[in-house]
């Protein structure tokens, strides 16, 4: 590599850098990813550069498709789908890199790591864990696209022995990898994809629908070091710089998420956790009964209050109630009411996701605050308007030892002086478990689709 | 005589296939110990204080960014297109290259894909008015 190319290199390394610095706020975050696509830029007009690359016309046309894929259906995707594109394109890094590795192994003079059939070691190691790690990407990322989109079902699917098959799995792929660093064979390089696409559905399916977030930053996580173990391959310090940025970035999202649910990495991992099953484990039988409101009510007692938090949860993005929130948010504030928001870390199916559909329905983000930032104004607030969310609001995760949310931070809602629980029916929420808040005095609840109540609320507030 | 001759003839031959074979030897393991296994732990360097960089840029990102955060990250980690295009840049044509060619294909997808759902989600954060 010639000193220009690992300078250039070096230049969008720098440039990934700071275009993740630039997410630290909204208002830098554009050039953010501006930079991103410069420093993206930079690293393919330097290795179209390279003496090898001389198939410009194919590449062209390659490009070209995936290009024009891509834009088509970044431009069309609806934000509430956006957890599911992500786990897609994750699936797609996945498979580039275990193609990138396959073609090293049959071409290896192109990357510069000998001859068929002897490829140094060092290369042999790190292309079979790239191909691993990026194999066991492409499959999971699918299962967790399955479960967002609705195509597989997003129950924990849990059979005997599953973490046991895991196992054996895991040390076979081991195994295989030590044979073909040997053996340098066809077989097992295929051996050691195909047990790879295999184990990546196997680790996927226990995991439940909820649990997502978390799958779905382990997997930004996984998609990056499939790239950094391809760097390593190329000798090329780009790809690792990028892939242990993305590598990091995913992981530290996932640990976000699992301290927003009180778990363990490992407990997620196992899978198993909600569902109907968890639901019917612990839901025990109710008689009391939740006192129940309608729009008609919330709309005066919401005119008439100095100060309202909304509390949305995955409940709005499936209704696709954001804009009619704010709609009824906006009338409330020419009412005099103060109105903000308040975000869980894991509602949602993705980190973030709330904030994006309430950008998305011109909330601006400064109305829009974290639950650290805004959990102690619980206690001063008229009226905490929850809709979609439940298990987040649970006081039992704080008193009740034997609950499975216990430890759990939430949003202390049942400080407000009332409360109003949008939902579409008593069900319990997605941890199996009973929610207090529903049977306080200060709660009412107002059942429906949650875009059909707030716009009912609007009429009401209208008149 | 001309049996020891012969046989010196088949032995000086074999003395140069040795040597031959040696100094092959001898190249691929200074290519491997010399080139190669000394960039694995000069990559393992930049490995680990690439990961240090990571974490503290990402710690840094709001939380309300978290989204585009991924969107991001999902973009920039299809520079794995790098090693695509020198997979598929050899003239002649054969398994590798097209491997090479739908590896462009698919990181191509994220690229675009990934900056573009990025900026889309980025330009609806707006301030209070």
């Amino acid at each position: 590599m010639s000193t220009l190319t690992t300078a250039a290199y070096l230049v969008s390394s720098v440039l990934f850098i700071l275009s993740l610095r630039g997410l630290s706020h909204p208002s830098t975050a554009r050039r953010g990813n501006f930079l991103g696509i410069l420093g993206m830029t930079i690293a393919i007009v330097t290795t179209l550069s390279n003496p090898g690359v001389l198939s410009y016309k194919e590449i062209g046309i390659a490009f070209l498709i995936g290009g024009l894929i891509g834009t088509s259906i970044a431009v069309k995707i609806q934000m509430t789908a956006l957890p599911q594109l992500v786990a897609a394109f994750h699936s797609l890094v996945g498979l580039a890199a275990v193609f990138v590795a396959a073609s090293a192994y049959y071409n290896p003079s192109a990357f510069n790591i000998g001859a068929v059939g002897s490829i140094p070691i060092g290369s042999l190691i790190e292309m079979s864990i790239g191909t691993a790690i990026g194999a066991v990407t492409f499959t999971g990322s699918i299962i967790a696209f399955g479960k967002l989109q609705g195509f597989v079902s997003g129950n924990p699917l849990v059979f005997k022995g599953q973490h046991f098959i895991n196992l054996l799995l895991g040390l076979g792929i081991i195994a295989l990898i030590v044979k073909f660093c040997i053996d340098q064979n066809q077989e097992l390089f295929w051996l050691i994809v195909f047990a790879s696409f295999v184990i990546g559905v196997l680790l996927i399916v226990p995991i439940g629908g909820a649990d997502m977030p978390v799958i779905v930053s382990m997997l930004n996580s996984y998609s990056g070091w499939a790239a950094a173990g391809i760097g390593f391959t190329l000798s090329n310090n780009l790809l690792i710089i990028t892939g242990a940025l993305v590598g990091s970035s995913g992981a530290i999202l996932s640990y976000i998420m699992c301290k927003g649910m009180n778990r363990s990495f490992l407990n997620v991992l196992l899978g198993g956790f909600g569902g109907e099953q968890a639901a019917s484990a612990g839901g025990v039988k109710d008689d009391r009964q939740a006192k129940q409101g309608n729009a008609a009510d919330a709309a005066f007692m919401m005119k008439n209050s100095k100060t309202i938090i909304i509390v949305p949860g995955y409940g709005m993005a499936v209704a696709q109630a954001q804009h009619a929130l704010r709609e009824m948010g906006d009338l409330l504030k020419a009412a005099g009411a103060d109105v903000r928001y308040a975000i869980h870390p894991v509602a949602g199916r993705m980190p973030g996701h709330m904030n994006v559909l309430l950008a998305e329905a011109n909330v601006p983000y400064d109305e829009v605050l974290e639950l650290d930032e805004i959990n102690r104004d619980f206690s001063e607030t008229d009226v905490a308007f929850v809709i979609g969310a439940n298990d987040v609001t649970n006081p039992a995760a704080k008193t009740d030892k034997t609950s499975a949310i216990y430890g759990m931070p939430i949003l202390d809602v049942e400080n407000a002086g009332q409360v109003f629980f949008v939902k579409r029916g008593m069900a319990s929420g997605y941890a199996g478990v009973q929610n207090e808040l529903f049977f306080r005095d200060n709660t009412l609840m107002l059942f429906g689709d949650a875009k059909k109540v707030c716009e009912d609320i609007i009429k009401g507030l209208e008149n | 005589m001309s049996e020891i001759s012969n046989q010196l003839e088949s032995l000086s031959y074999k003395a140069q296939q040795i040597a031959n074979e040696a100094s092959q030897l001898a190249s691929s393991v200074a290519e491997t110990s010399g080139g190669h296994s000394d960039f694995i732990i000069f990559g393992i360097t930049v490995l680990v204080l690439a990961c240090f960089v990571g974490y503290y840029v990402v710690w840094s990102v709001t939380p309300a960014l978290h989204s585009p955060l991924m969107g991001v990250t999902n973009a920039i980690s299809s520079v794995i297109i790098v090693g695509a295009l020198l997979a598929a840049g050899p003239v002649d044509s054969n398994i590798s290259k097209y491997f090479g060619l739908v590896a462009v294909t698919l990181a191509a997808v994220n690229i675009f894909g990934g900056f573009v759902v990025t900026n889309r989600m980025l330009s609806m954060f707006k301030k209070k008015q």
